[in-house]
């Protein structure tokens, strides 16, 4: 299943290729990773989409991550109540024809123009994965010059539902 | 006035100091007794420093020497082993040793030279990437940026490396940062948020191993290098023998529990003892201690410990449950969990049915061998060592069928005796790991135990012995070949030796002689016994070349993809 993984990590050069380095070497396959700061600028935090197959490989790559001396926290989202965004720009091809038409389709996906030519429109929407991928779908038949996304990045929620099956690590 | 003047300019000199003097304080502070190394043009300005100081630095004759030496030095004194080299090519010939380290929790501290700064990046004369070629190798790595973070990068790295799950930690230092100068200031401390070990265990799971000791009829103890680690010999055969519980020990748990303690079921794995692999196969409670269920050990996955509860005691969380589904994982240092479950311990399980059994076994199924009195066999070599040093000694090996017969044949009655590489499998590891081991316990008689194609790897370190007359004994176990390698050639690709006969070899005698070293070849029993008393006695290096049964192989044997039940070579 896909699993989203967010690591707490120290703001120094070197700890993406420590990080990424161990997925290679471990085998798992990144489908996407966001860094960025934090609240503290001394950390930055790392968010990434992984395919695993079982909840022990997954315990494995958690507890491979952790062991980095320079990553101070990790968590599995996958199974927390949680709320996760992406952002994608679009290049799409337009006619004077199509251009209000396309306006109009990706009105209720909350996606705004940001830039337009007169051969295309650059758009611009956030949300989860798979409206993004709703959108472009959509937007295909008319011709898609260029796609850019983020991936994901994703913050547990305040609260979480106790019935939720959480996976605690608590041997450590 | 001049003399005045030349007192000012000193003591503006001692309050500012150079990145390579800070190296030299750092290992000082560290109480570093000896480095391994090999000097270079990026670490010219250490090594300056180094002359100057009065620090004990062995040269050895290459780099991959150098490292392997300081593994055997941590092995036996448990201190981290401290390795020098220089950029490019001298960081690189390290890389063998760091990933064997790293594999087998070897406490390292190792530091490379690297480029200038303003170079960095350039492709400039001897320069690596070693930080980026090293990080899936260490535990951790630096590169130091300024002469002032030197200290105290130089204490987290010591830190780093000699305690949790031990291993090696890289410093790399531009030439330039060795150069510049820097105040010197105490280390407030180590403060490092995203590394802290876990050393005691959680009492609940210590309550819940003693609960399945109860439960339990078939117990076996299974004991790994942690136990080294983490100095808990006495505390482990205080816990085998309170509730009675057979104690088998993978290859580098060699030596932690004494091998002729009547609960001593020898080693297990593809080359372990009858007892040994079927208690790991027909026990209800196993107990993991300080070890990693590697392949070489399980056998067939589908075959290991499947009617057992496993109960998983080791320092580093990631290893439970990596290979084997763990019921009771606990989290802790051997040492401390070991004396945890001797405080807490109750009543007692009644396992002697099980131990009777598994004794029995160790008496109808021993490790033996077809003796022929006209050759030398590798078997008796090893027994004969162990006969002639009182098996006081310390042994060192490469990888291979030399290997796995010391692992049998010589008996390990105290712990740190044994260095070996297990995890990485390297050859030409054992001899420089005995001049390491040597340097680190002089006391002690020190013999390498080496194959003959393993020993071409790494001979020039035979200049180590002739220059500080180290009196380590290397023998050689010379069948003429890679004699593992010939093994499964014969075995599993009917005989087809490709590439794994060394008919053409020196002449060992004649190689120690070049270096002034004395040697004799031994075709008997009784010649290496003889041999063996002389070179112990003589106070000197040694190189024994023991010609032994060329086409002799390494039995028992499990067939890999194999459950440990599915033993061949078995004999009674």
């Amino acid at each position: 299943m896909r699993r989203i993984i967010s690591a707490t990590v120290l703001n120094e050069s070197g700890v993406l290729n420590r990080l990424t380095g161990l997925l290679t070497k471990r085998q798992f396959n990144i489908e996407n990773i966001t860094v960025g700061h934090t609240e503290d600028p001394a950390v930055s935090k790392v968010t990434l989409t992984v395919w695993v197959e079982d909840d022990c490989k997954a315990e494995q790559l958690v507890k491979q991550l952790h062991k980095q001396i320079n990553i101070l926290k990790v968590r599995d989202l996958t199974n927390m109540a949680l709320v996760s965004r992406e952002l994608a720009l679009i290049k799409v091809l337009t006619t004077p024809d199509t251009r209000s038409e396309i306006k109009m389709l990706i009105e209720p996906f909350r996606a705004t123009v940001l830039d337009v030519s007169l051969e295309n429109v650059t758009l611009e929407v956030t949300g989860d994965g798979e409206k993004i991928d709703a959108l472009i779908e959509l937007l295909r038949p008319y011709g898609i010059k260029e796609i850019s996304r983020t991936g994901v990045t994703a913050i547990p929620r305040g609260t979480q539902k106790k019935v939720l099956e959480l996976h605690p690590y608590s041997i450590m | 006035m001049k003399a005045s003047w030349v007192a000012e300019k000193k003591s503006v000199e001692t309050s500012l100091v150079s990145g390579a003097e800070l190296f030299i304080q750092g290992l000082q502070d560290e109480k570093v007794e000896v480095l391994f190394g090999y000097p270079g043009g990026a670490v010219l300005p250490i090594y300056d420093a180094l002359y100057k100081s009065e620090m004990k630095h062995v040269l050895t004759r290459h780099e991959q020497g150098a490292i392997h030496a300081a593994q055997g030095y941590a092995r036996v004194t448990g201190k981290p082993g401290v390795v020098l080299a220089t950029s490019g090519p001298g960081a690189t010939n390290l890389v063998t040793g760091i990933a064997d380290a790293m594999i087998d929790s070897i406490p390292l501290v190792i530091f490379t030279g690297q480029v200038a700064t303003t170079v960095i990046g350039t492709d400039a004369f001897q320069e690596a990437d070693i930080v980026g070629i090293t990080m899936p190798i260490t535990k951790h790595n630096y590169q130091v940026q300024r002469a002032e973070d030197l200290p105290r990068i130089m204490k987290e790295a010591f830190h780093i490396a000699n305690t949790g799950r031990k291993g090696p930690v890289l410093i790399d230092i531009p030439k330039d940062v060795a150069v510049k100068t820097a105040e010197v200031k105490e280390v407030a401390g180590i403060h490092l948020p995203g590394y802290q070990p876990t050393l005691k265990p959680n009492i609940l799971q210590v309550k819940r191993l003693n609960e399945a000791l109860l439960q339990a009829k078939r117990p076996v103890l299974l004991t790994g290098a942690g136990v080294l680690a983490a100095g808990a010999e006495k505390e482990l055969v205080a816990f085998a023998e309170y509730h009675q519980i057979p104690v088998a020990q993978t290859l580098l748990g060699l030596g932690g529990f004494p091998a002729e303690h009547p609960l001593c079921l020898g080693m297990a794995g593809m080359h372990g003892t009858y007892a040994s692999n079927m208690a790991l196969y027909d026990c209800d409670l196993l107990i993991g201690v300080g070890a990693r269920f590697d392949d070489r050990l399980t056998g067939n996955l589908d075959h290991f410990a499947k009617k057992a509860v496993v109960a998983h005691i080791d320092i580093d969380p990631a290893e439970i449950g990596k290979n084997v589904p763990t019921e009771i994982p606990i989290v802790g240092c051997a040492k401390e969990t070991l004396s945890a479950l001797n405080q807490t311990r109750g009543n007692k399980g009644d396992y002697n049915e099980w131990v009777i059994q598994l004794t029995k076994h160790k008496t109808e199924f021993p490790l033996t061998y077809k003796t022929d009195e006209s050759e030398l066999k590798p078997q008796k070599l090893m027994q004969v060592l162990h006969e002639v040093t009182k098996g006081e000694a310390i042994v060192a090996t490469d990888v291979g069928q030399h290997q796995m017969w010391a692992a049998q044949y010589y008996t390990f009655l105290e712990s740190n005796r044994w260095i070996t590489s297990g995890g990485l499998g390297t050859m030409g590891f054992g001899f420089p790991a005995a001049i390491g081991a040597k340097v680190g316990k002089p006391e002690l008689p020190v013999i390498a135990v080496v194959g003959d194609g393993g020993f071409q790897m790494t001979l020039q370190e035979l200049g180590v012995l002739q220059d500080w007359e180290l009196p380590v004994i290397v023998v050689i176990v010379n069948n003429k070949s890679l004699g593992m390698v010939r093994q499964w050639q014969e075995i599993f690709y009917e005989k087809r030796f490709s590439h794994s006969l060394l008919d053409i070899q020196p002449d060992f005698i004649k190689l120690a002689s070049a270096y002034g070293i004395d040697g004799k070849r031994a075709e008997t029993e009784k010649d290496v016994r003889e041999a063996l008393t002389f070179a112990l006695a003589s106070k000197k290096p040694f190189v024994l070349d023991c010609v032994v049964t060329a086409d002799e192989n390494v039995y028992p044997m499990i067939a890999p993809g194999k459950g440990l039940h599915e033993m061949i070579g078995v004999r009674g």
